[in-house]
């Protein structure tokens, strides 16, 4: 087994912490795994991406050439990575801000409007978190249980109702979408 | 001690201080910066810990030959262009004797290049780099585990011979986060009487490169050569995979090797017996341990992220025993493994 | 009885110096040497030479010291202070050393305030390499580089060390000094005490610059030379204290 995502977005929108908490969970169910960043001039412009591994063996690569799902959370990624995703792969978008769809036939699409979800739990900036639960949903490539454990651990003692309203917002994006 | 995820220039910085660094002085740049940053954060955080950005990278090395003959675990670090300016300063450290730490990420070069992950400088790496009859120690960590483990072993073996130790990665290994745990690291070995803390009542030291009269001098350079003669015994290391029932035998290091390694398992799925023989010290180079190979694999294929610079290490090893073959993705450029199959098979293929 | 008015200071080793005649550098040495002898200071004193005439420096000093590569010496000794903050760092510099190719690293570790000595020697020109232009070198002098005479069209202008030095908030004490005679060379031993006091007390970066004769690369006599420096030198860099923060200094550490 060996599953490669890319999240993408503007930068504020949390796609990297998307990123770690997905590459913690990985590392705490005893996989493999990798996460690489975009880094330097690429990160100027506002936007942010990065790329995560998990496998049963040892990863070679970090980067993913042909990413098995793809996590758009604003417009301008969908279009610069859509065409990587491998045939039979997995698009998930931010449908609460991105207008358009993926022009290919040969990958599936689930749209979750994150943002407006985000809104009626009161808190704008849990919308990466419910396209998580999502996420980990549809893929199954960890645990909701181990997600949310490893979430809590990066997350620290910040605080506890940050926790809450993440929990809430996993959920909300887990029952969003069918089996 | 717990697995944690951490970015390869985070966990330089976690096992540099685990091992005791106490002094680290370095300047921005690109893709290496989290280092520095992670030892700003935290060298205030241990007890004597010195941490000072430095006006330049030339500054940063001088301080830490500063701050290693007064007696400390020092380390600077640095991207291709920079290490270009330290050049001076190791040149000087190791005609001093002064142990310390350099660590490379390399990204695409000449010139300013780029800020991608590329293997141009192992030139300037293994060869000195500065000027004179000098050499540093290369160690090449392939994951962030062995970032971690190689970082430890650079302070043991900088003491060990005092000489100052290069750890050479790339922006990949720099950027990537992966799981480590963090081993104990070694109680120091280092006598005082090579640190320089004022004479106190007893005899002046000087620590000096300066050599005037050739005959003290040449002195020097053989009792240098001498050192590096020893390393070249003792400390060579590399790995090998899927070596046993090898037709044909991948050459390489760092980043290139895990992308080596992804190539090799397709290609055995498809039916070709083909390994993997890894470095990890650059220099010294595994020389007699890949020789030894050649008695029972012909066929060998160097991959680099550069133009082919390691291959002249190969071929010195091989001494002719051997075809080699030559794969390179130079100035940031960084092949899937599949591609790398691609490149693998055909070469064997013809190879038959 | 015989009263001893004259030795050879204990942190002077016996070699001979290798200076030529009529050069600045022994004079500076030795009344280094006495400052830290009168300081009682030699075991815990880390001395840094240049590249320069005084390269050997660790010939004569009787205290630790280590070579820096060209111009690099205050980042070493700025990271010497800071791994033993309890010692007595000084780096020693020519005109060249300090002023062209490590400039930025003396003017960083002025800036930084670390609490080191720079003993800087502005003789005017590259004397170890043979008489070639200085940062310092004078206009309309003569040098095997500016052979017409240094020119400030080409050549740009002699760099004021200690007025420029004296201007960063990070510099504790700066003086002018020369060694071209008796009284000027008391004067000098005065500041270079002040500015290991300073660093003894904690107070920060002191720089001493030296208008020191090379009656050698300037192709005139040793009482020339010393009248050069009076008639000519000390024009283009007046002596003077250009920054005496040390009372300032100590007030801020009482209140703190």
């Amino acid at each position: 087994m060996l599953v490669k995502t890319i999240f993408s977005g503007f930068g504020g929108q949390g796609v990297l912490m998307m990123g770690v908490s997905l590459a913690n969970s990985g590392m705490n169910e005893g996989y493999h795994v990798t996460y690489l960043p975009a880094y330097g001039a690429e990160m100027r412009g506002g936007t942010a991406n990065c790329t995560i591994a998990i496998g049963d063996e040892e990863i070679a690569s970090p980067v993913a050439s042909e990413p098995n799902y793809l996590v758009v959370m604003n417009s301008p990624s969908l279009f610069t990575f859509q065409n990587k995703v491998t045939s039979g792969g997995t698009i998930f978008l931010n449908s609460s801000i991105i207008n358009d769809r993926p022009n290919r036939r040969d990958v599936k699409v689930v749209c979750i409007p994150c943002a407006d979800i985000a809104q009626e739990l009161g808190n704008i900036k849990v919308a990466n978190i419910i396209m998580m639960g999502a996420y980990i949903k549809i893929s199954g490539v960890v645990s909701p249980d181990i997600y949310l454990k490893s979430l809590e651990s990066i997350m620290g003692s910040k605080k506890k109702s940050l926790a809450e309203i993440n929990r809430k917002a996993f959920a909300a994006g887990f029952d969003y979408v069918k089996d | 001690m717990n697995k944690v995820l951490m970015s390869g220039n985070n966990i330089i910085g976690e096992a540099a201080i685990r091992a005791g660094c106490r002094f680290y002085a370095g300047y921005p740049i690109t893709p290496q910066n989290e280092l520095t940053e992670y030892m700003a954060e935290h060298m205030r955080n241990v007890e004597g810990g010195i941490f000072i950005q430095s006006e330049s990278e030339i500054a940063a090395i001088n301080m830490i030959a500063g701050a290693s003959a007064a007696g400390l675990r020092v380390m600077t670090s640095s991207s291709s262009p920079g290490i270009s300016l330290k050049q001076e300063g190791i040149s000087s450290m190791a005609a001093c004797e002064l142990p310390g730490i350099i660590v490379n990420i390399m990204r695409g070069g000449p010139g300013l290049g780029n800020i991608r992950p590329s293997q141009g400088d192992y030139f300037q790496a293994t060869r000195g780099g500065g000027h004179g009859d000098y050499r540093t120690i290369v160690l090449a960590p392939a994951s962030c585990q062995e970032l971690g483990d190689l970082t430890m072993s650079a302070f043991d073996l900088a003491d060990k011979y005092r000489n100052p130790v290069m750890i050479l990665a790339d922006g990949m290994m720099g950027q990537m986060m992966e799981p480590v745990i963090f081993k104990k690291p070694k109680p120091r070995v280092y006598s005082k009487k090579f640190m320089l803390q004022g004479a106190g009542t007893g005899k002046s030291k000087f620590i000096r490169g300066l050599l005037l009269d050739p005959i003290d001098s040449e002195e020097h350079n053989w009792k240098l050569a001498r050192k590096y003669e020893v390393v070249s015994k003792n400390e060579p290391r590399h790995e090998e995979y899927k070596i046993d029932d090898a037709q044909m035998v991948i050459v390489a290091y760092g980043t290139a090797a895990r992308i080596a390694k992804g190539a090799i398992k397709r290609l055995r799925n498809n039916g070709l017996n083909v390994g993997l023989f890894r470095p990890i010290t650059l220099w010294p180079f595994p020389e007699l341990q890949l020789r030894a190979l050649a008695a029972k694999v012909k066929k060998y294929l160097v991959f680099e992220m550069s133009t082919g610079q390691m291959l002249d290490d190969v071929r010195l090893a091989l001494q002719g025993y051997a075809d080699i073959e030559f794969h390179g993705r130079p100035g940031g450029a960084v092949p899937t493994p599949a591609e790398l199959a691609n490149v693998i098979a055909r070469v064997y293929d013809k190879n038959d | 009885m015989v009263k001893t008015v004259y030795q050879r200071p204990k942190s002077l080793k016996e070699n001979i110096f290798h200076y030529c005649p009529g050069c600045g550098h022994s004079i500076v040495h030795r009344i280094i040497a006495e400052v830290i002898d009168e300081l009682d200071i030699r075991g815990i004193t880390i001395g840094v030479p240049p590249a320069g005439c005084a390269v050997l420096a660790y010939n004569y000093f009787d205290v630790d010291m280590i070579e820096a590569p060209h111009g690099r010496g205050p980042a070493m000794a700025s990271a010497i202070k800071r791994s033993l903050p309890d010692r007595v760092v000084f780096s020693y510099q020519g005109d060249g050393d300090l002023a062209a190719i490590g400039i930025a690293e003396s003017f960083h570790s002025a800036n930084r305030g670390e609490n080191i000595t720079i003993i800087f020697i502005n003789n005017a020109v590259y004397g170890m390499t043979g008489g070639q232009m200085a940062p310092t070198t004078m206009l309309e002098q003569k040098t095997t580089t500016s052979p017409l005479g240094r020119n400030k069209t080409l050549d740009g202008y002699p760099v004021k060390v200690s007025e420029i030095f004296s201007q960063l908030k990070g510099v504790t004490y700066v003086e002018r000094c020369m060694v071209n005679s008796p009284a000027n060379v008391n004067k000098t031993k005065k500041a270079i005490k002040k500015a290991f006091q300073c660093q003894i007390d904690g107070q920060g970066f002191s720089l001493i610059e030296i208008l020191s004769p090379c009656p050698t690369n300037w192709k005139m006599t040793s009482i020339n030379s010393c009248k050069w420096i009076d008639e000519v030198m000390s024009k283009e860099f007046p002596p003077d204290v250009f920054k005496d923060n040390i009372t300032a200094a100590k007030k801020t550490a009482e209140d703190a």
